[in-house]
Parts: C-alpha cells; sequence; structure tokens
C-alpha cells in the first residue's frame, strides 16, 4: 500500500511538473500583462504539434529546441494583432478575445493534423525503464521533472540578472512609472508574453511525448494551471510552482485510494485555501484586483 | 460612463418611457407569435425555445456582470446543476415536470448561494479564476459520478412530462419557456428597479466609495451572484427539458464563455442585449455548423472581432450612433 501511495505520488509529481510549467506561464502573462490567457492551452498544443512535425528533420532534441521557438513567435503576432489593443480595456474583454483564440487554435489543429491522437517520438535511451526494483519508472519521466526544474531555475536566472528579467519585475510592481523611466512598454509586454508562451509549448512538448498528441490535449491541463495559480497565490512565480506540484501530487495520491476523486481533489484543495489563506500560499495581499 | 440604461432611470422623460413601452409591446408581440412566423423564415420551433433560454441565462448572468461588475467565468455551473437537478428529478423520483424544474432551480440556486460569498473573497481577474475553478469542480463530480449522471455519455432516459395534462409539444414547450422567460425578466427588471438594484449598479461603478458609506459591498454581490444564478439554473432546467438530455457540457466552462459573449455581444449594459446576443448566437451555432466543420472557428473569430470592434454590443452600437 505504502509503495502504491509513493508511485502515485511520483506520477502526480510527474503531471504536477506540466502543471506547474503551465501556471507558471499563465502566471508570468497575468502579472505584467494583466491577461488571463485562455489560449494557453492552444498554444501548447501548437508547440507539440510544431513539434511532431519537425521530429524527422531536426530529431527530438532540435524540435524541443525549436517547437517552443516557432510558438512563441505566433504568440508575438497574436499579442501584437489582438492583445495589446485590449491593454486598456476591462480584463473580460482579454479574457474573452483569449477565450475565442482558443477556439481557433484548436480547430485550426484539426483541420490540419486531424482530431485523432499522434504519438509523439521521443529518444529509445529516454524510454528505457531506470528503476525496476520497486516501481515501474522510465526515464522520460525523470527527465520530464528534471526539465521543468532546469526551465524554472532559468527562468528565475533571466528574472534576476538579465536586464528583461529586471524590467518585468520592475514592471510587475508599477508599470507606470517605468513607463515614464523610458521603458518601452509595449516591447516588454510583448516579450513577456512571448515568454509564458514558450513556457507553455515546453509544457506541451514533454506531456505530448508521455500522453500523445489531440488538439484538445491543452483543455485538461489549463484549469489545473488556474487552480495552481489561486492555491500557490497571484504574483508569485515561485507560488504557482509551488502550487502546480501540491495539486499534482495531491492528484496522485488520490487516484491511489479513490481514483474517481483524482480531479475534484485539486478543487477541494482550492476552496480550503480560500477559505484559509485567500491570498494563497506567496501570493500579495491586494493584487490585480 | 452613462451607458446605464436602468428600466426606469431618474430624470427620464415621459415621451421615452412610451417608446420603451412601445418597443416592449411589439417584443412581446413578437415572441408571442413565433411558433407562427418562424417556419416562414426558415426556422423552427426549437430554435426559438433555445434562442429564449440562452437569453434567460445570459440576462441572469447580466445582473452581475453588467449590472454589479462581477466577471464570474463559471456561471454554466448553475445552468447545468439546473440541468441536473430536473433531468435527475424525472428520471429517478416524480413525474411532474414543474417540481422537477422547482428542485432543478432550488439546487442551482443553493449552490450558487452557497458559493458566492466563497468566490467574492477575491475580486477582479481573481473572482474570475476563482468562479470558472469552482464551476470546474461541477463539471468533473458529473463527468466521474457515472452511475448517477451517466458520466460523459450525459443524462438520458426521462421526457418532459404534461403539465395540468396539456402535453409538451414543440409549440407548447416554447410557449413554457416564454412564460418563465418573461418570469425571469420581469424579475430582473423588478430588482433593477429597486433600491437593490441601484445598490448594485453603486457597486459597479464605484466600490470603494460604498464600501466607506458603510454598505458590506461584499455581501451584495454574493447576493447579486445567488440571484444570478438561480436565473441560469431556471434557464438549464428549461434547457434539460428542451432537449430531454442533459450533458456533462452544459456545466462546462465553454459554456459560461459561451453566456458571456452572449451577453456582450448584445450589448451588457442593456437590459434587453443579451436577447439580441442570443438570437445572434444561436443562429451563428446552428446555421454555420451546418455549412462548414470549422464553426469553431466561426465562432472564435466573431468572440476576437466583437471584443475588439463592438465592446459595446450590438445595442450599445446602435444606442451611440442614435445619440451622435
Amino acid at each position: 500500500m505504502l509503495l502504491d501511495i509513493v508511485f502515485n505520488g511520483f506520477n502526480g509529481l510527474i503531471v504536477g511538473s506540466f502543471y506547474a510549467l503551465m501556471a507558471i506561464g499563465l502566471s508570468l502573462i497575468l502579472g505584467l500583462n494583466g491577461v488571463i490567457n485562455f489560449a494557453h492551452g492552444g498554444f501548447m498544443a501548437l508547440a507539440a504539434y510544431f513539434a511532431f512535425t519537425l521530429v524527422p528533420y531536426v530529431g527530438f532534441w532540435g524540435a524541443l529546441v525549436i517547437a517552443p521557438i516557432l510558438a512563441g513567435g505566433v504568440g508575438f503576432i497574436v499579442e501584437k494583432l489582438i492583445i495589446q489593443r485590449l491593454y486598456t480595456r476591462d480584463p473580460l474583454y482579454s479574457l474573452l478575445a483569449t477565450f475565442g483564440l482558443a477556439l481557433i487554435i484548436q480547430d485550426m489543429l484539426r483541420t490540419i493534423w486531424g482530431a485523432q491522437g499522434l504519438p509523439l517520438a521521443i529518444p529509445d535511451f529516454l524510454n528505457q525503464p531506470v528503476s525496476n526494483t520497486y516501481f515501474f519508472v522510465t526515464g522520460y519521466r525523470l527527465f520530464v521533472v528534471a526539465l521543468a526544474i532546469i526551465s524554472t531555475a532559468g527562468l528565475f536566472a533571466i528574472l534576476r540578472y538579465t536586464r528583461l528579467g529586471v524590467r518585468i519585475r520592475a514592471g510587475n510592481a508599477d508599470l507606470e512609472t517605468i513607463a515614464a523611466l523610458g521603458v518601452n512598454i509595449y516591447l516588454l509586454r510583448s516579450a513577456n508574453f512571448v515568454l509564458g508562451i514558450m513556457f507553455a509549448g515546453l509544457a506541451g512538448i514533454l506531456a505530448a511525448g508521455q500522453l500523445g498528441l489531440t488538439p484538445t490535449m491543452g483543455d485538461q491541463l489549463i484549469m489545473p494551471a488556474f487552480v495552481a495559480i489561486v492555491v500557490g497565490g497571484v504574483g508569485s512565480l515561485l507560488g504557482s510552482l509551488l502550487g502546480g506540484l501540491i495539486i499534482g501530487v495531491a492528484s496522485g495520491i488520490t487516484t491511489a485510494f479513490y481514483p474517481a476523486g483524482s480531479e475534484v481533489v485539486i478543487y477541494i484543495i482550492m476552496g480550503v485555501m480560500l477559505v484559509a489563506r485567500p491570498r494563497g500560499l506567496l501570493g500579495q495581499e491586494g493584487l490585480l484586483e | 460612463m452613462s451607458e446605464i440604461s436602468l428600466p426606469r432611470e431618474a430624470g427620464a422623460a415621459p415621451k421615452r418611457d412610451m417608446r420603451q413601452l412601445y418597443m416592449l409591446a411589439g417584443m412581446a408581440i413578437l415572441l408571442l407569435l413565433v411558433p407562427f412566423w418562424i417556419p416562414l423564415v426558415g426556422g423552427y420551433t426549437d430554435l426559438a425555445s433555445r434562442v429564449l433560454i440562452y437569453a434567460l441565462a445570459a440576462m441572469g448572468l447580466n445582473l452581475l456582470l453588467g449590472f454589479t461588475g462581477g466577471l464570474s467565468f463559471g456561471h454554466a455551473a448553475y445552468f447545468g446543476l439546473g440541468a441536473y437537478g430536473t433531468g435527475l428529478m424525472l428520471d429517478y423520483v416524480t413525474s411532474s415536470t414543474l417540481l422537477a424544474m422547482l428542485v432543478g432551480v432550488l439546487t442551482g440556486g443553493l449552490a450558487a448561494l452557497l458559493l458566492g460569498p466563497l468566490a467574492v473573497r477575491r475580486r477582479g481577474i481573481y473572482f474570475s479564476m476563482i468562479t470558472i475553478a469552482i464551476g470546474q469542480m461541477f463539471y468533473f463530480i458529473a463527468v466521474r459520478w457515472n452511475s448517477l449522471t451517466g458520466g460523459e455519455d450525459g443524462l438520458t432516459g426521462y421526457a418532459r412530462q404534461p403539465i395540468f395534462g396539456i402535453p409538451l409539444g414543440s409549440v407548447q414547450f416554447y410557449y413554457l419557456v416564454l412564460i418563465f422567460f418573461a418570469l425571469g425578466a420581469w424579475v430582473l427588471w423588478t430588482i433593477l428597479d429597486s433600491p437593490l438594484g441601484h445598490t448594485f449598479v453603486a457597486i459597479r461603478e464605484n466600490q470603494k466609495r460604498l464600501t466607506f458609506l458603510g454598505i458590506r459591498v461584499d455581501r451584495y454581490i454574493a447576493l447579486s451572484f445567488a440571484i444570478s444564478g438561480v436565473i441560469c439554473a431556471l434557464a438549464g432546467s428549461l434547457n434539460s427539458l428542451l432537449d430531454n438530455f442533459v450533458s456533462p457540457d452544459d456545466l462546462k466552462y465553454t459554456l459560461s464563455g459561451n453566456f458571456l459573449i452572449i451577453a456582450v455581444l448584445g450589448g451588457m449594459r442593456n437590459f434587453w442585449g443579451p436577447l439580441v446576443g442570443a438570437i445572434i448566437f444561436v443562429l451563428v451555432q446552428n446555421y454555420v455548423s451546418a455549412v462548414t466543420q470549422n464553426w469553431m472557428t466561426v465562432l472564435g473569430l466573431i468572440f476576437v472581432l466583437s471584443v475588439m470592434f463592438f465592446p459595446l454590443g450590438v445595442l450599445g452600437f446602435f444606442r451611440r450612433r442614435s445619440k451622435a
């Protein structure tokens, strides 16, 4: 029984890594752009399909690098054409616009690549089981967790040490002031949006390697990512990371006891959090309200 | 911002009151005669029922969205709970359509009453995220509780029963929907015309000021949330009777998004805006899906374009024109 719990908990950690990567990208965009990006799941699937098409030409590793960049490019165009025009309006409008975008992207994916599921080929050595002693773990699963950690650490390094990162953080604190200081906030928000989309793309490719590709694959991950942000606290990337991992593990462990409850449990965690600590684990009081 | 068009605005000239009355009478006649003229324009009565049901749900949502300023992205949950409540009653408990409806409305309303206070702990975008997540919880419960709800396949095996011995064919059912639509609209109108409604609008316009005046803003938003939840549950209950079927998609956030776009498309600052939005939405959904497989793209484009170019909706657009 204990083994069962550990095994499901570890599985939950992997799913939680997907949630966390999604939540970090969403949280990044939510913070500086003030937009709940409903199309995040769509962009995630888009990157995964790009990777699927690229793998025969550049291999898995090449696709892992290029596909998120391509998705980021699409994100750049979308931000320029649509989302940038909505910054000065009520959040309702950007919410509905990205919701519409999600529909369009999903429909395009279905039209181009078909509605049936497709497999994403991953390198053989990652498919080898690492351990059979206690429970079955493939190298790919360890790889997912490792890459999630590395990319998150990379993002934190960007935010901490590069000029772009410093400006993003400053913009989160006070956008008007940095605009007055001469920062091009339109460009900054574009860059930030693209960064968030690239994170979604990475999550998409990793998820596709394990679960396969479908046009609706983003749908299953975007809601838990919202919950991860609420649990972790709006305005804190670290909170989103923690939130994603916590609900992932909680959902995994619940699977061991009561499989039907594995999805509902994350919403219960959110409810408890809202009652006990409305600003979330690491959130700031009164942000974005 | 003086786009508010409350039922009876302070200082409104009596002349305008008369014009409103004529418009209302005209609308009532059109709606009453739907079964007679709709086949002539190539429609069918059930389509009109669907328009009224979606309009009712969006008008309920609009009490919170357009008049109180709370951006809920989870009102499909209360619509769906109303639908499941009604369907399950007819399936397992009773053969009285009205009793089943009552239970459905109470189920959805109670959920909104209990969960509203939880959601209003946060405002703005945060509020939207919480409402959507709460809604999705019900979706997963419905999908997973297979033995009761039929899971992903939805709830079937019941049919709407005659009321007072009158069998509910397509036309009779349309009139039932119309009665409840009128009832719901009357309730919303009366609320908006009362001090309570003015408090809602004041919260939308300046929340801080109301807090300083000693008004418990949280409670009022929660109340608006609950009332709009009840109206959505009523619409959901009617929807389950129209289809004799409840799908878990009736609870899903995509439907919440549809209700929002119906309100925005028609004009969320106008009382009748959602009705106009619902007409456009249902027609597009119905006819475009018959023409092309890519109807989702068309729907998505409607979202994006209406948000970018018609933020005040169709009614808001024309109102502004006529003022200019």
